[in-house]
């Protein structure tokens, strides 16, 4: 294609949308409104796929070792631990660093069982993947020396079919909108067209090429997603903005932490400027493919 | 140029548009293609810039065979046709100049080469003058001559015109006769399909008549033959 048509395409496309004006500003009322309520959700959802990811590095399991284990037989058995397929690490405590653990923890009375001291030693393991957490700590159960694993047990299970149940409703949501407002532009694009059908006629019978007739509208279509990318990206900003300088302090030291503010809303923002494009060309590209069978 | 080989057309809805048409026109010729409504005439008309596809048959212009052309090829058949209107397909909000120069933008020509051949065919059709009105502020009979203007402007070996007089009161229609006469007579190959029993009585060229799907009528230089 020639510069001077792509110029001409430019052109064309910025015309249409003044041309147009109700249903451009229709078309894009309709994006701004959808990629906010997706870039709201995004935002909810990335940061709760977050807690879920904290929630669940935190589920660990704990190896009771045998008390006839000695001191050789717990080297051993931590070996074999780490050696297991599935484990990301071990840390092994003694059960005099247990006690001192309770003491802190539950107060100074607790200090009379120095004399005798009725806790395990213990290896704290935790999965590669959370999720297997279960069946890691089955096969650690099965080793030689061991006198107990906990890890939370049928609590866990319930914790991580809530994370994806929740994971996928979100998911299935933002589908559900993103095909929405797919829907919307493409029937304004299809009203401009109607209203241009006679144009399009007569480019096709003077020897218009098919993309020739398509660029101007796949390019005003893609105005349209920008046009209205631009409110939901500002809105997204400045609202996920208060929210961590309102919890960051807030949150400080606690186990679950939200997303941090910059790279994460240059993401966000990228990904509704990205969809707004996407909807706006998909759409136009649908709506015009009847119209060119002259 | 043109040729025809046992055409035979059924439309979706059953209706046989042609019976089996064979047709050679060749290059400079002026047809006139005549029949009564319903009988085939815009069918055979729009398969030569392959509007329409037959069901079976073949189809040659310009020695490209219609079957075996590619869809993304059609465009490059459409630009050695120009093609008229009985209701002249001019767009509304482009002045005349514009309403020309779009065929040859569409081609991707130089903007150097537009301005030269549409003040070239504005002239040819006496309409230099009102080069910048819109469609809207002419008469009937100079909207037609815009669109004569734009179907030669990337001069085409051949021009279709379906039923260009219809709209017209017939003074007018003469003097786009004698348009289509000029063109011709520079080699255009010129087909018209027309219920205008005067003109084809007056200027006689070819008649090729269809009815019934059918070719009744091949004369040289004939008449319309058909009650107007």
């Amino acid at each position: 294609m020639k510069p001077r048509t792509t110029a001409r395409h430019f052109r064309e496309s910025f015309k249409s949308l003044g041309r147009n004006a109700w249903m451009t500003f229709a078309s894009v009322s309709a994006v701004t409104v959808t990629l906010l309520l997706v870039g709201v959700f995004v935002l909810i959802m990335m940061n709760l796929n977050k807690v879920a990811d904290d929630l669940e590095r935190d589920v660990e399991i704990k190896v009771f070792v045998s008390l006839t284990a000695d001191e050789a037989a717990t080297e051993s058995l931590e070996t074999a631990i780490n050696g297991m397929p599935g484990v990301l690490s071990v840390d092994f405590s003694t059960k005099e660093e247990e006690l001192q653990d309770l003491i802190t923890d539950y107060g100074d009375e607790l200090s009379l069982y120095k004399q005798s001291n009725p806790l395990y030693d213990v290896f704290y393991v935790k999965a590669e993947n959370p999720q297997q957490t279960a069946s890691v700590a089955k096969g650690i159960a099965a080793l030689e020396g061991i006198e107990d694993v906990k890890y939370g047990e049928g609590k866990i299970e319930k914790l991580f079919s809530f994370l994806n149940l929740s994971r996928n409703v979100g998911l299935v949501l933002i589908l559900a909108l993103l095909f929405t407002a797919m829907f919307l532009i493409s029937n304004t694009i299809r009203i401009t067209i109607v209203a241009r059908r006679h144009e399009i006629e007569i480019m096709k019978l003077v020897g218009a090429t098919n993309w020739f007739v398509r660029i101007p509208f796949i390019l005003e279509g893609m105005w349209l997603g920008v046009l209205g990318a631009i409110i939901p990206i500002a809105l997204v900003t400045m609202l996920y903005y208060n929210v961590t300088e309102y919890a960051q302090p807030r949150l400080n030291d606690e186990l679950i932490q939200l997303l941090d503010f910059t790279p994460f809303i240059y993401q966000v923002n990228g990904l509704i400027l990205l969809m707004g494009v996407f909807i706006g060309v998909w759409g136009s590209f649908m709506s015009i493919r009847k119209f060119l069978k002259v | 140029m043109i040729q025809f080989e046992n055409i035979y057309k059924k439309y979706p809805n059953g209706i046989v548009a042609l019976n089996g048409v064979n047709i050679e026109i060749k290059q400079g010729e002026f047809v006139y293609v005549v029949g009564p409504s319903g009988a085939g005439k815009s069918t055979f008309i729009k398969m030569i810039y392959r509007e329409e596809q037959p069901t079976d048959g073949k189809i040659t212009v310009n020695g490209l065979s219609l079957g075996k052309l590619k869809r993304k090829r059609v465009p490059y058949l459409r630009r050695q046709i120009g093609v008229v209107f009985q209701d002249f397909k001019l767009l509304p909000r482009l002045t005349v100049y514009e309403n020309i120069a779009f065929a040859l933008e569409v081609i991707e020509e130089s903007p150097a080469a537009i301005r030269q051949r549409v003040m070239d065919v504005l002239d040819l059709v006496g309409l230099r003058h009102k080069a910048k009105m819109l469609p809207a502020e002419l008469s009937g009979g100079e909207q037609q001559r815009v669109a004569i203007a734009r179907s030669i402007v990337n001069v085409p070996k051949v021009v279709i015109a379906d039923e260009p007089t219809g709209n017209l009161d017939p003074e007018t229609s003469w003097d786009i006769m004698n348009l289509f006469e000029q063109i011709n007579a520079r080699g255009t190959t010129i087909i018209m399909a027309t219920h205008n029993k005067e003109v084809v009585n007056t200027i006689r060229h070819r008649v090729i008549a269809i009815e019934d799907g059918l070719i009744v009528r091949d004369a040289a230089g004939g008449d319309y033959g058909y009650e107007a």
